[in-house]
C-alpha cells in the first residue's frame, strides 16, 4: 500500500488523515505538497479536510487549481484510489472529478457534531468492510456541506449505486441526504464526515477505521 | 511641521499632563508625533498594566513544574517526558463590543499567535463569554456575532475550540466579555522567547501586510466607553485565520532549525510593542526602518506603521546570516519577509521613515518605566448571611429544578458550541459540556484537562471570596475528571480602576485568588488585565475568568460526568449547609441577588480534593462532578442527562432544608457515582481523612426522581436543558 496526503495551504485535516491510515496500514503515509508535480508510484491519495486557501472565492475552488490536481486527475483516471474528506470532497467538486456542488448548510452556520450514517453501498474499495446498510456514527465539522446535484444526476447515482453514505439525520441540509459519493468508476470517493476522527475508542468511536480497512483489503 | 502638543491632542493619547512631564523628562525635549504615538500606547493601561500592577504582584508564580511564569508571551509548565504546556487566556471585550464577528475572531488570533510565538503547536481554544440580559435588545446580536467569529476562526486554523463559560446578566449590558484562552504543546528544550539579542543581528518582519486597521486599538481598550461605542468601529482590526494557519506552520517549520534568536507577535500596539518588548527583554536597542515594512496601503506614514494593529504579523530577530533560509519557508507558505532592522548594543529605539529619524527614545524607560498608579480602593460592606425559608417558595422542587437547568446561565450552551470545531487535530478526548475539557498530548497516552472558571455574582458579594471560588472551582474541575492541576492563567474583567470601589473589587479578588493559589500550590503563569469595562460609569460584575490546565498521566484513568451503568451509588463529598445566599436558586426563583456568597474553605477543598482524587486513582469512582452553580440536584440532572440514564436523588431527614439541600451552593463539594463493592471502601477512607462522604442516591432507570416528587423523564430534563438557547436565538 502506497498512500499519501496532500497539504494545500490552509488544509487541516492532513496530520489526522495521515495518522488514521498509518495506524491502519501499518505503514508510513506520504506527505504532498500542492505545488508538487511530479508524484510518487501511489495506489491511493488523500485530500483532506480545511479551509484551502481560506475557502475564499468557493470552497476548494482555489485548490482543484492547484498545480498537483492535474496530476491527481490523471492518476484517477488511471483507476488510482482517490479520498477526499470535508474541503477534500469540496476540492473533488471543484476539480469536476465528483458529480455535484456543496454550499452553504441550511441552518447557515457550522455543525460540529457526531451524526449517524448509514453506509449505502458496500461496493467500493472505500466501503467494503462494512455491510450494506451498517449503522455507523461520524463527526461532522463543516460550513458548506449541503450537496446539491441536479435531479437527472441524482437519478444517475441511484441507478449506479454511486451513494456511499447518507445521513440518518440530515444536518446540512444535502439532497437526498447524501454523505458521501463515488465516481463511475468507483476509484474516487468524497464525503463531509471525517472518518479519521472516528478510529479510536478514546475519542468517542472507531467506526471510521473500517473505511481504512476497506482500503487495505483492496490495494493491498 | 509637527502639531502642537496641546491638551486635547494629550487627552486623544490618552496621556495625562503629569504623565506628559514624565515623557519630556526622558527625552529632555518635547516628542516627535511618532514619540507621542509609541508613549500613548506603551503607556496605555492595556499595555503597562499601571494600575494593576503593584496588586499583580501578590500571585504566586512558582511552583517545580513552573518552566515560565508571567512576564512572557505565555506561561509555561513541564508536562514530563520533556514537554511543556504553553498556555494564557486574554480579553477582547471593546473591540467585541463594537464589532463581535470581528472582535472576537481577533482575540482568538492574537492569543494563538502568544501561544506559538514560543514555539509550541497550539492544541486547544476555550473561550469565556459574559453577555448582558437576554432580553437586552442587543444581547442576541452580539451573541451571534461573537460566536461566528470564535468559531469562523478557530476552525479555520484547525485548532480545536474545546470549552469555556458562556453567562448573561445586565450587567454586560453595555460591556460584554470576550476572553479567550489557548493551549500549546512543545518540547521543553525548544521553546522560544522574545529577547533581543546580538548586536548586528537582523529584525526580520513576517507575515500580513500592515494597513490602517487598528490604530489605537491598546488606547481604545484602555478607556470606558460612552455612548458612540459604535463610532470607534475603525479601531477594530479585521482578522483572516487562513494566514494565521499559514503563519503557524511557517512558524514552527522555521523554528525546528536554529536561525531564530527572539520572536514576538504583533498585538496590541503591534510594531511598536513588539520591537519595544524585545529590546527590553533582551536590553539591547533596536533600529527600524519603516520603508522596508510590507504595506497594504499606500501612503501610510511612520504614525500609522507604528500604530497599527494589522492582524497575524510576526516580528523576528534572526541570527546573522541565516536571512535566506528564512526567507525560503515564509516565502513557501506565501507570506511576507521583510528585513526591517538591525539589533544594536544603544539601548534606544530609533525609527526612520523616508531617510529621517522619526523616533529616537531610550527603550527602558517607555517599556518599564510607565507610571505605576496605586489607586486607592475600597471593599463592599461585608454581606450578611442571606437567611431563607422553604415557605417563601411558591413552587415545587419539581418545577424549580426544570426553571433552573433552562435559565440562561445554566442552559445547555450546545448551540454554541456544535458551530465550533471541537474535534479537528484528533486528540479531543472529552469535548464542551463536561466539568473539563480533556485533550489528547499527539502520540502519547497522556492528556491535558482544561477548564475555565467564575461566578461574578460572588465577586461582586464579597471580592475576596469570589476570587477565591473562581480558583478553587477551577481546581474541582481539573480534579473531577482525574487530572492534577498544575497552573493558572487568568483574565481579570473590571470596570474603572479610577474608581475607588471598583479598584476595592480588583484588589479583593486578587488576594482572595491568590490566597487560593498559594493553598492548593496552583500557581498564575500567565494572564492579563481589562479594565474600563464600563459604559456611561455602568460597570460589569467583577469577572476574574479563571482558567486552569492540569494533567492526566493516563488517560484511561480519567473520569467524567457520564455514569456508564444502573445500580451505582451516589456518593456527596462534602458538607451541607445548604447555602442559598448569591445562589442561583436565590436569583432564578426568589427574585434577589443578596446576600454573602458561600464561604470557601481552603483546606477544606485541598482535603476534599486530595480524597476524590486518590479515589479516581484507585479506580473506584466511575462518575464524578464538581457541585457549582444549582447544587446538588443540578449536578446530578447533568450528570443523567449526559449518561442518557435516569436515578434516584433522596432528601434526608437532617437536611438543613429542602431547597437549601437540592439548590445551595457549598463549595468544596463532589457527587460520585460508584459501584456497591466498592462504597465501604471509600467511605472508610473518607472518615479516616476527615472528608464527610455521605450515600445520597443510586443511578438508573430513564427519570430523575427526587424523594417525594413526582419523576421528571429524561426527555423532559433534556428538552428543558437543551430548549432554552436555541429558542431564544431562534426568536
Amino acid at each position: 500500500m502506497r498512500a499519501a496526503v496532500v497539504t494545500f495551504p490552509g488544509s487541516n485535516c492532513d496530520r489526522d488523515l495521515r495518522v488514521a491510515m498509518e495506524a491502519v496500514f501499518g505503514r508510513p503515509v506520504k506527505s504532498l505538497w500542492h505545488a508538487e508535480t511530479e508524484l510518487p508510484p501511489l495506489d491511493l491519495v488523500g485530500l483532506p479536510g480545511g479551509f484551502s486557501y481560506g475557502d475564499y472565492l468557493r470552497c476548494g475552488a482555489i485548490a482543484a487549481r492547484s498545480p498537483i490536481m492535474t496530476e491527481i486527475a490523471r492518476l484517477a483516471r488511471r483507476g488510482v484510489a482517490v479520498l477526499g474528506i470535508c474541503n477534500g470532497f469540496q476540492i473533488l467538486t471543484e476539480a469536476g472529478l465528483l458529480p455535484g456542488a456543496l454550499v452553504r448548510n441550511m441552518r447557515l452556520s457550522f455543525v460540529c457534531r457526531p451524526v449517524p450514517i448509514e453506509v449505502a453501498t458496500s461496493a467500493s474499495p472505500f466501503t467494503a468492510d462494512y455491510r450494506p446498510g451498517q449503522r455507523i456514527a461520524l463527526p461532522v465539522a463543516h460550513h458548506d456541506g449541503n450537496y446539491v446535484l441536479e435531479p437527472a444526476e441524482l437519478a444517475r447515482l441511484e441507478d449506479e449505486d454511486r451513494i456511499a453514505f447518507r445521513y440518518l439525520d440530515n444536518p446540512n441540509g444535502s439532497t437526498a441526504d447524501i454523505a458521501g459519493v463515488l465516481n463511475a468508476e468507483r476509484n474516487v470517493l468524497g464525503m463531509m464526515p471525517h472518518p479519521e476522527r472516528a478510529c479510536d475508542p478514546l475519542l468517542g468511536g472507531s467506526d471510521g477505521a473500517g473505511l481504512f480497512r476497506s482500503l487495505l483489503a483492496a490495494l493491498t | 511641521m509637527a502639531p502642537e502638543i496641546t491638551p486635547e491632542l494629550l487627552a486623544e493619547h490618552g496621556l495625562s499632563p503629569s504623565e506628559y512631564e514624565r515623557i519630556r523628562e526622558i527625552l529632555g525635549r518635547e516628542p516627535r508625533p511618532v514619540e507621542l504615538g509609541i508613549f500613548s500606547v506603551m503607556w496605555s493601561e492595556h499595555c503597562s498594566y499601571k494600575s494593576s500592577r503593584i496588586h499583580l504582584r501578590k500571585f504566586p508564580t512558582e511552583a517545580p513544574w513552573v518552566v515560565c511564569g508571567p512576564g512572557e508571551n505565555a506561561g509555561v509548565v513541564d508536562i514530563g517526558d520533556g514537554q511543556v504546556a504553553v498556555f494564557k487566556m486574554e480579553s477582547h471585550n471593546h473591540p467585541s463590543f463594537i464589532e463581535p464577528y470581528q472582535g472576537a475572531a481577533t482575540g482568538v488570533g492574537g492569543i494563538l499567535r502568544d501561544v506559538f510565538t514560543m514555539g509550541a503547536r497550539p492544541v486547544a481554544i476555550l473561550d469565556a463569554l459574559r453577555f448582558g440580559a437576554p432580553e437586552h435588545p442587543k444581547t442576541r446580536h452580539l451573541l451571534a456575532g461573537v460566536v461566528a467569529g470564535i468559531g469562523g476562526y478557530g476552525n479555520c486554523v484547525g485548532v480545536p475550540t474545546v470549552g469555556g463559560e458562556t453567562g448573561f446578566h445586565r450587567a454586560y449590558n453595555g460591556n460584554i466579555l470576550v476572553n479567550a484562552m489557548c493551549v500549546g504543546v512543545a518540547e521543553k528544550d525548544r521553546l522560544f522567547y522574545a529577547r533581543a539579542a546580538g548586536v548586528g543581528n537582523p529584525v526580520v518582519y513576517v507575515g500580513a501586510r500592515t494597513g490602517r486597521d487598528g490604530i489605537h486599538g491598546a488606547t481604545m481598550a484602555s478607556a470606558e466607553f460612552r455612548e458612540d461605542a459604535e463610532a470607534k468601529r475603525p479601531t477594530v482590526q479585521v482578522g483572516d485565520p487562513f494566514l494565521e494557519k499559514l503563519l503557524i506552520e511557517a512558524c514552527l517549520e522555521l523554528m525546528a532549525g536554529d536561525c531564530i534568536v527572539a520572536i514576538q507577535d504583533m498585538g496590541a500596539a503591534g510594531l511598536t510593542s513588539s520591537s519595544f518588548e524585545m529590546a527590553a527583554r533582551g536590553g539591547t536597542g533596536i533600529e527600524l526602518d519603516l520603508d522596508a515594512v510590507p504595506l497594504r496601503e499606500a501612503n501610510m506614514s511612520a504614525y500609522e506603521i507604528m500604530l497599527s494593529e494589522s492582524q497575524e504579523r510576526m516580528l523576528m530577530v534572526l541570527a546573522r546570516g541565516r536571512e535566506a533560509e528564512a526567507r525560503a519557508v515564509f516565502e513557501k507558505w506565501e507570506l511576507d519577509f521583510a528585513v526591517i532592522g538591525r539589533v544594536t548594543d544603544s539601548g534606544r529605539m530609533v525609527v526612520r521613515h523616508h531617510g529621517q529619524v522619526v523616533a529616537d527614545v531610550p527603550v527602558e524607560p517607555v517599556s518599564g518605566g510607565s507610571p505605576v498608579y496605586d489607586r486607592p480602593w475600597r471593599l463592599p460592606d461585608p454581606p450578611v448571611p442571606f437567611i431563607s425559608d422553604d415557605q417563601t417558595v411558591h413552587l415545587g422542587p419539581r418545577e424549580v429544578l426544570l426553571r433552573l437547568l433552562s435559565c440562561p446561565d445554566l442552559a445547555c450552551k450546545r448551540w454554541i458550541w456544535e458551530q465550533y470545531d471541537h474535534s479537528v487535530m484528533a486528540d479531543t478526548v472529552a469535548g464542551p459540556g463536561g466539568d473539563a475539557a480533556v485533550v489528547r498530548v499527539h502520540g502519547t497516552g497522556k492528556g491535558l484537562a482544561l477548564t475555565i472558571d467564575c461566578t461574578p455574582r460572588y465577586c461582586r458579594a464579597d471580592p475576596r471570596m469570589g476570587g477565591r471560588q473562581a480558583v478553587a472551582e477551577a481546581y474541582r474541575n481539573l480534579v473531577a475528571v482525574g487530572a492534577r492541576p498544575l497552573a493558572i492563567t487568568d483574565c481579570l474583567n473590571f470596570g474603572s480602576p479610577e474608581r475607588p470601589e471598583i479598584m476595592g473589587q480588583f484588589v479583593g479578588c486578587i488576594e482572595g485568588m491568590a490566597e487560593a493559589c498559594r493553598t492548593l500550590a496552583f500557581p498564575v503563569v500567565s494572564g492579563n488585565v481589562s479594565l474600563y469595562n464600563e459604559t456611561d460609569a455602568q460597570a460589569i460584575l467583577p469577572t476574574p475568568e479563571v482558567g486552569g490546565l492540569g494533567l492526566i498521566e493516563d488517560l484511561s484513568k480519567r473520569t467524567g460526568l457520564a455514569f456508564d451503568a444502573d445500580g451505582l451509588l451516589l456518593l456527596l463529598i462534602g458538607e451541607v449547609t445548604g447555602w442559598l445566599g448569591q445562589s442561583v436558586f436565590q436569583r432564578e426563583i426568589l427574585g434577589r441577588e443578596e446576600g454573602a456568597p458561600p464561604p470557601v474553605d481552603l483546606l477544606l477543598e485541598k482535603r476534599h480534593a486530595d480524597f476524590v482524587a486518590g479515589q479516581i486513582a484507585a479506580g473506584r469512582v466511575c462518575a464524578c462532578h464538581d457541585l457549582s452553580d444549582g447544587g446538588l440536584a443540578v449536578a446530578m440532572a447533568e450528570m443523567c442527562l449526559a449518561s442518557g440514564r435516569g436515578g434516584r436523588l433522596s432528601v434526608p431527614a437532617e437536611a438543613p432544608s429542602l431547597f437549601g439541600w437540592l439548590y445551595g451552593e457549598d463549595q468544596a463539594r463532589y457527587l460520585l457515582a460508584v459501584a456497591p463493592e466498592h462504597v465501604h471502601g471509600l467511605l472508610e477512607e473518607a472518615t479516616a481523612a476527615g472528608v464527610i462522604a455521605r450515600e445520597v442516591g443510586v443511578t438508573g432507570g430513564d427519570a430523575l426522581i427526587i424523594d417525594g416528587v413526582p419523576p421528571i423523564s429524561l426527555e423532559e430534563l433534556r428538552r428543558c436543558h437543551e430548549g432554552w438557547l436555541p429558542s431564544w436565538m431562534d426568536d
